[in-house]
């Protein structure tokens, strides 16, 4: 075994890190634009030279890249601090879903600026009713004349006020059960009847919307997939979910545990010294240590050329809650000071506390821990789904509590 | 990036399942726990005949000069079918040692019948409850004799041969000593896993010698501890996965309530959360034989790693495993207790998960401070 880029990897790398150290915008009016109009110059930037999307087909804007070439630049361009979250639910998620689903012409029209950043795309799933149980949505469309018109309330939805198109899943048959009811559009997010809120978390920050429909009227050469085959489409969507989010856990790793267990005391000695404090800390380096090595496994599998195993679905049940946990007990360390969150005040400028209170949203989101772990015990383990007291229902039938 | 075994270990991996499934089956596993053997001789004539007791000793000395990463593959099998065989005491332990510390006559003396599997070792460290700190081993050399006490030993009565962590005026020693001979007295001692023997050895000036020709390092004993460290979690690994490999068929199979109890989520999460840390073990293993093997100066924190990663799995899988099986869990009858005892007796051998968790620490703090 060893950790080594093979000889083709290797000149891939250097090609992609030569580009990037000629390319990467460093200079002081680039970070005077805002986050959004820095992460869309970067882009075109990239989209222009034919490094945006490496791994889609030339005729879309990528070079068709293989998976190994994907993750190499994702680490190379990782080296320089670039925004790149905005498009990663439109390039990961909404994409593949185009490229599977979507007709020659619509393909030809929406993903080459999907790919220069021009256009940004965001994700119409989740409802106030239907989280977990995604498919008990309610938003309707309904036939109006040639097209149809959508009428209803999605939540959570990341970037739609930035976002010009919006994929959406709605109900055009409540008289069938819940998953066949269900058609796939795509929605022009600056259309008379679309009104964004933004909804405030319990960090205090908005990153998610509620988006309301109002008498939308969408053409009907905008839906994917047959009338009652919207099912089938969301699940090419969420199946690129898992590997657009996974990702990081921010600042929040052993490094600064052990930065701050070493300047905190306890009775007068460290107390990194102390025996409950080294025993937690080791225990999220066993977690951490085993999620990267778990990366390193599956990128051997892209770079022999097959699929990395179910291993992988892990990554955010223990990522999560090991953030929510390291955080709570740093914070529980440094004593009624680890009540301070005013940057100027707090140790390591409130990185901790601004871990605790966004942890909760990151259990969440993306499917719960407890849907997480559902999926391992069914996907990987092969364990029944729990019995459905919805199922074979007509979905007006279903009781709603 | 290459992280994962090559195809002729995977081979190795498939031919080492299928003779364990065939020799090593539960019932093997029964016979010895049930019984009043401390092992089942005949089947370590055939793991010797296979070659697996020469893995890693060079071919000078009679083995077969192969990697560690046989030796895990080899070592997660011995796990899977919880084996009732001394190859931890004998291979990870102390033929590590003698080849780490002996002198060339000792090498020569002891390897080959060690690689053929016609002698068995084992090693005698610990004295008494507790934490076991070397400063404080009261088993002393003195000239070639041997005198102390050691308890619990694995193994020893099968073992032919004893390294024996002890003190002489030189300092800390790793002492051989020949088992079958006047001054060494062995007295069974019952342990919550009799699918392993272990004994509590009495040494009264006993014929001994040190290993090597010069005083021993404490931090070089500590490598030779980190490379059994990996192995150990290998076997372990094994263990968990057959625990949790048992309480999936049986949640699949048991009904209450009209359906599998492998639907209800009380169920699916406890499995799955065993599925998470056998993974999380599994990866920092390949970390840890990574280590061993390629000789890398991140062995003591990858060790450690593996180590920790290991216990918490193993025991995790085993305990829910009875759980998982209810009432017929806690039976003689069914197999789980296997599992049970296997994962805490391997989790106990060179120092349990505390002493790995401190390590891990100490270890990380000073790679830090090196990088």
């Amino acid at each position: 075994m060893d950790f080594n880029d093979t000889s083709e990897e290797a000149r891939f790398r250097q090609e992609a890190a030569a580009w990037l150290a000629e390319n990467a915008p460093t200079d002081q009016t680039f970070r005077a634009l805002s986050p959004l109009e820095q992460a869309k110059r970067w882009q075109k930037c990239k989209y222009d030279a034919g490094w945006a999307c490496i791994g889609w087909a030339p005729e879309f804007g990528g070079r068709a890249a293989s998976p190994i070439e994907e993750v190499i630049w994702r680490q190379e361009e990782g080296r320089y601090d670039l925004p790149s979250t905005f498009f990663l639910i439109g390039q990961g998620m909404i994409a593949p879903t185009l490229m599977a689903w979507a007709n020659d012409e619509d393909k030809a029209r929406y993903l080459p600026p999907l790919a220069s950043g021009e256009e940004v795309w965001c994700q119409l799933f989740s409802e106030p009713a239907g989280g977990s149980d995604l498919a008990a949505l309610r938003t309707r469309a309904d036939r109006d004349g040639d097209g149809w018109v959508i009428n209803g309330q999605k939540i959570w939805t990341s970037g739609a006020h930035f976002s010009d198109y919006g994929v959406i899943v709605v109900r055009t048959d409540p008289s069938v059960p819940k998953h066949k009811g269900l058609s796939y559009f795509y929605v022009d997010m600056k259309a008379p009847g679309v009104e964004i809120k933004p909804i405030k978390q319990l960090t205090g920050d908005s990153d998610f919307n509620e988006v309301y429909f109002t008498d939308v009227k969408v053409a009907d050469s905008q839906r994917l997939g047959e009338v009652g085959q919207g099912w089938q489409v969301a699940l090419t969507t969420l199946m690129n979910e898992r590997a657009a989010i996974g990702g990081g856990f921010g600042q929040m790793d052993v490094s600064l545990a052990l930065s701050v267990a070493d300047k905190l005391e306890i009775d007068g000695r460290p107390a990194l010294e102390n025996g409950a404090v080294r025993a937690r800390i080791a225990d999220w380096y066993v977690q951490e240590s085993g999620l990267k090595y778990t990366g390193y496994r599956s990128l051997t599998a892209l770079s022999r050329g097959s699929l990395p195993g179910p291993e992988n679905s892990i990554g955010k049940l223990v990522g999560a809650p090991k953030m929510q946990a390291m955080a709570s007990f740093l914070i529980d360390l440094l004593g009624a000071s680890g009540a301070i969150a005013d940057e100027k005040l707090a140790v390591q400028a409130g990185i901790i506390q601004r871990a605790y209170m966004g942890a909760p949203g990151l259990r969440i989101a993306g499917g719960t821990d407890e849907i997480m772990a559902n999926i391992i015990a069914e996907r990987v383990l092969g364990l029944p789904q729990e019995p459905r007291l919805d199922k074979g229902i007509p979905f007006s039938e279903v009781p709603t509590g | 990036m290459n992280f994962e075994f090559s195809e002729e270990q995977q081979l190795l991996r498939e031919q080492a399942r299928g003779f364990l499934t065939e020799y090593c089956s539960t019932s093997v596993v029964r016979a010895v726990l049930d019984g009043d053997e401390d092992w089942d001789a005949s089947l370590w004539k055939k793991v010797a005949e296979m070659g697996w007791t020469a893995t890693v000793i060079p071919e000078a000395y009679g083995g077969l000069g192969l990697s560690y990463y046989e030796l895990a593959i080899l070592a997660e099998e011995m796990g899977r079918s919880a084996a009732p065989l001394p190859f931890s005491s004998s291979i990870y332990l102390a033929s590590e040692a003698i080849r780490h510390f002996g002198n060339e006559s000792q090498k020569s003396e002891w390897l080959p019948k060690l690689a053929s599997g016609e002698c068995v070792a084992t090693l005698a460290m610990v004295e008494r409850a507790g934490r076991l700190v070397l400063d404080q081993l009261e088993t002393r050399r003195v000239d070639s004799q041997i005198t102390g006490y050691k308890v619990p030993v694995a193994d020893a009565s099968v073992a032919d041969v004893a390294v024996v962590l002890a003190r002489s005026d030189q300092g800390l020693e790793a002492c051989l000593v020949p088992i079958k001979q006047e001054g060494v007295s062995i007295a069974p001692v019952l342990t919550f896993d009799t699918s392993r023997g272990h004994s509590a050895v009495t040494f009264d000036r006993a014929g001994a010698q040190a290993l090597g020709d010069a005083p021993l390092n404490p931090a070089d004993w500590e490598r030779v501890i980190d490379g059994a460290a990996v192995l150990f979690a290998w076997e372990q690994l094994g263990v968990a996965e057959s625990a949790l490999i048992q309480a999936r068929d049986y949640a699949l199979q048991r009904f209450a309530f009209g359906r599998a109890i492998g639907s209800y989520q009380a169920i699916k999460h406890k499995l799955a959360n065993m599925y998470v840390k056998n993974t999380l073990a599994r990866s920092n293993a390949y970390y840890g034989v990574w280590a061993l093997a390629e000789g890398s100066d991140e062995l003591p924190l990858a060790a450690a790693t593996a180590r920790v990663a290991a216990i918490q799995a193993s025991t995790y899988a085993a305990e829910e495993n009875i759980q998982t099986h209810g009432g017929m869990g806690f039976t003689w009858e069914f197999d789980c207790h296997f599992y049970y005892r296997r994962a805490k007796l391997l989790s106990l051998a060179i120092g349990g998960e505390a002493v790995w968790q401190d390590r891990l620490v100490s270890a990380l703090t000073e790679q830090t401070v090196a990088a």
